[in-house]
């Protein structure tokens, strides 16, 4: 292969990038211009998220995790959606209630945490309830906008047939929002997982990701496995988004051609 | 692409004082409502984690404006706290600012090093913030290193990406204009790359701040001994619940007001951008 | 000043290519006001792209003032034909005019002078500090010709710039460039798709075929000036000229349908 077509292929491209990436820490490692002792070498961390991927405890760990993400998701999902859609279709009740959203929304998620800890004994309510917290703003508002970006003229001509309200927000402004509300439960589904793994490191508990990395910190060769469980809580979340993401485009492969978006 | 002879962006007028305010109220109006029903229901619940908004504003005042008039009735505690928070809250958002956006513009003027780059970027992205306080305070122990740290790697991503596609889609013919003119390298950069990429830019940056705010409290809830994440940890171990609520209000409001300081900015610098897409 | 041999492109390569270009030979003399017209699609815009250095072409040579073209050459300037994407909307209408012209090494007072001087001619004076989205588009048109005025080009291309505004300001702006021609005898080069406008404004015009484009004849315009816009296209040798690229452009359109 010539050079030219090498730098065409994205694949290897980024194949490269990364091994190349990960050969110069290693070197720097060895070479002595990091200090392991501070900084593990990449290969003993590469050997531990090997491991890690068979390691019964902490696959436990990681299910525990996805379990509170998985579970805070629906209920925001089956909340939210159904809030956004009533508030999108009620322009004055939004108008009322809009001033709200600008002042709750900035209220960072994280800092009600503390609060959970004091209301919620069971660790798996705390993690659910803050994920909800903060996982409507972005499903909310993504529903209510998305919805009033439906085209007028189609409600018209469903109108113009005789359908009422009801039936438009069913077989109009419904499949119109649909991609709308899809990109806001991916927005949540990140937050989602960075609140539930901060409630794990802040509420303490026995189990979820952040759990294991408290335990590893306290162990001599802890860092390694605290630095191999943060990359498999990259890779998670690279899956997590890739899946929505190719889900999404699965599904509204017309609202992509028509509306020219790559994103 | 015909256009009518005559047709150019109007400039609008300024509305009056009485109307402004009449809207004001218009829109406004569920706001008081919505704290007297949330005095009223906390008091019947008699919730000693849901404190009434009275109880707050007095826990916050006994915090925090018990000092002098001079120094705008700020306590010592407000004084020990604020400012560091506030400081490695912009600290952190500008030094990613500036990280995002050069990073950003070379790998979106360079496809064949984006190629390179993507998946770490992406890789980069995926990891929760919060993972790295572990990590980070193992390495550099609890302190505003680590904080800044934390706040700058959460929050350099969205610069980044918004930059790279900013910098990545600039219009052809502002591009082919640039070249017929024989632009120099420097100017096209400044004068038709960097302003051609600045809404996607701004609004990158808009994300990083909101992520930035979540990032400086959650640091300070863990590693840190001041700061309003700090006291916000002070008051959850000392059983206050009227403190933790007044540290949220002050989060929200701090919240709220980077928001709108934002947001006014913004239209001052993109104000061409939104006439100029206006008349087209 | 301006000569083209054998000028020939083809995007891609294999069975998909399309060739765009089949052998243009083309010479312009200084002053010369040329017109190019044929029919949609016959790589009019590819010729331009070529000549302005935007491409390089897969065989064939342009040579301007004696310099084979290979990037942008320094004396040149283009008018696009959308303005709306042309101008900087970033940038004041005296900025947009006065950057480019950093390139001729002049200073700040020089070049504020030059813009203004160029937005007298277009007859803009008083929108030097206004953007250009506060314009109307038969104005933000004439801030581009001031642009391409300002920078003194030896030769000034312009792709089908007075396409995009309606009739009205399309006569006018025909006009000015007319008269900006005789001011600065400048050398321009003008792709157009309407035939009227090519016999109206041009001292010769260049009919080419549907691709790969060739030329197909190249009529001298020998009306007697100055043109005006109500007299000049009443002129019997007007309507014959204008008859006759008509004939030779629908030729092409008829034929390209035939052969679709």
């Amino acid at each position: 292969m010539t050079g030219r077509a090498l730098a065409g292929n994205k694949v290897l491209c980024g194949a490269l990038g990364i091994a190349g990436l990960l050969l110069v820490m290693e070197a720097a490692g060895r070479a002595g211009l990091v200090d392991p002792a501070v900084l593990p070498l990449t290969s003993t961390i590469l050997t531990r998220v090997a491991e890690l991927a068979v390691d019964g405890e902490f696959l436990a760990n990681v299910g525990a995790t996805m379990t509170a993400w998985g579970l805070g998701l629906l209920l925001t999902v089956a909340v939210t959606v159904p809030l956004g859609l009533l508030l999108g279709s009620l322009p004055k009740l939004e108008t009322a209630v809009r001033p709200l959203i600008e002042f709750l929304r900035p209220i960072p998620s994280v800092a009600l945490i503390p609060l959970a800890i004091l209301i919620f004994p069971d660790r798996l309510d705390l993690k659910i309830a803050v994920i909800f917290y903060a996982s409507c703003w972005p499903v909310l508002i993504n529903t209510m906008y998305g919805l009033q970006d439906v085209d007028p003229v189609a409600k018209e001509t469903l109108r113009s047939f005789g359908f009422g309200p009801l039936a438009v927000l069913w077989r109009v402004s419904l499949p119109s929002t649909a991609p709308f509300i899809a990109t806001g439960v991916r927005l949540a589904g990140g937050i989602a997982l960075i609140l539930a793994i901060s409630a794990e490191l802040l509420a303490g508990g026995s189990d979820g990701i952040g759990a294991y990395v408290i335990k590893a910190g306290s162990s001599p060769d802890g860092l390694e496995f605290i630095i191999a469980a943060t990359m498999w809580a990259g890779i998670l979340g690279v899956v997590t988004n890739s899946l929505f993401i190719g889900t999404e485009r699965r599904l509204f492969r017309w609202h992509a051609a028509r509306a020219g978006v790559t994103r | 692409m015909k256009r009518p002879g005559s047709h150019a962006a109007p400039r609008a007028a300024s509305p009056s004082g009485s109307r402004v305010f009449l809207r004001a109220v218009l829109r406004l109006w569920l706001v008081p409502v919505a704290l007297v029903l949330w005095e009223a229901g906390t008091r019947a619940a008699a919730n000693p984690y849901f404190p009434p908004p009275t109880t707050i504003v007095v826990r916050m005042r006994d915090m925090w404006l018990t000092g002098p008039a001079s120094r705008l009735w700020l306590s010592d505690s407000a004084l020990e706290n604020f400012p560091p928070s506030l400081g490695r809250l912009f600290a952190g958002w500008a030094i990613a600012g500036v990280i995002g956006i050069l990073l950003g513009v070379m790998l979106g003027r360079s496809v064949v090093l984006a190629r390179f780059v993507d998946p770490l970027v992406h890789f980069g992205r995926a990891i929760p913030p919060p993972m790295l306080l572990p990590l980070l305070i193992a390495l550099m122990s609890i302190g505003t290193q680590m904080q800044l740290t934390t706040i700058v790697f959460g929050v350099v991503w969205p610069v980044l990406l918004n930059t790279v596609d900013g910098a990545r889609y600039v219009d052809r013919q502002h591009v082919e204009t640039a070249r017929v003119f024989g632009f120099s390298r420097g100017q096209r950069l400044w004068r038709v790359i960097l302003p051609s990429s600045m809404p996607k830019i701004f609004a990158g940056l808009r994300l990083s701040l909101s992520l930035a705010l979540i990032l400086m409290v959650i640091s300070e809830l863990v590693g840190s001994t001041n700061g309003i994440g700090f006291q916000l940890r002070a008051a959850e171990r000392a059983f206050d619940p009227p403190g933790l609520w007044g540290a949220l209000v002050v989060l929200g409001l701090l919240g709220y007001a980077l928001n709108l300081a934002f947001f006014t900015v913004e239209r001052r610098v993109l104000s061409w951008h939104r006439a100029a897409k206006q008349t087209t | 000043m301006l000569e083209i041999s054998n000028l020939t492109h083809t995007y891609g390569s294999g069975p998909s290519a399309h060739n765009a270009l089949g052998g243009i030979d083309l010479r312009v003399a200084e002053g010369e006001l040329v017109c190019i017209v044929g029919p949609s699609g016959c790589g009019k815009s590819t010729l331009l792209r070529s000549i302005a250095g935007l491409l390089r072409p897969t065989g064939g040579q342009v040579v301007l003032n004696g310099t084979p073209v290979a990037q942008t050459p320094d004396d040149l300037a283009v008018v696009f034909q959308d303005y709306s994407r042309s101008l900087f909307p970033w940038m004041s209408v005296a900025d947009n005019i006065s950057l480019p012209l950093r390139r001729k090494g002049q200073g700040k007072k020089e070049r504020v002078r030059s813009a203004m001087e160029a937005l007298e001619q277009v007859g803009l004076a008083d929108a030097a500090g206004k953007y250009p989205w506060e314009l109307s588009g038969g104005m933000q048109q004439r801030v581009s010709i001031a642009r391409a005025l300002a920078y003194r080009p030896s030769l000034m291309l312009m792709d089908e710039p007075f396409g995009s505004v309606d009739a009205q300001t399309r006569e006018d702006l025909e006009d000015l460039t007319l008269r900006v021609r005789g001011h600065h005898n400048m050398t321009i080069l003008l792709i157009t798709h309407d035939i009227d406008e090519s016999v109206y404004v041009g001292d010769r015009v260049v009919v080419l075929s549907k691709a790969p484009a060739r030329v197909v004849e190249d009529l001298r315009v020998d009306l007697p000036g100055p043109r005006d816009q109500i007299s000049t296209r009443e002129h019997p040798d007007f309507v014959r000229l204008r008859a006759e690229v008509g004939r030779l452009v629908r030729g092409m359109r008829t034929s390209q349908a035939s052969a679709s």
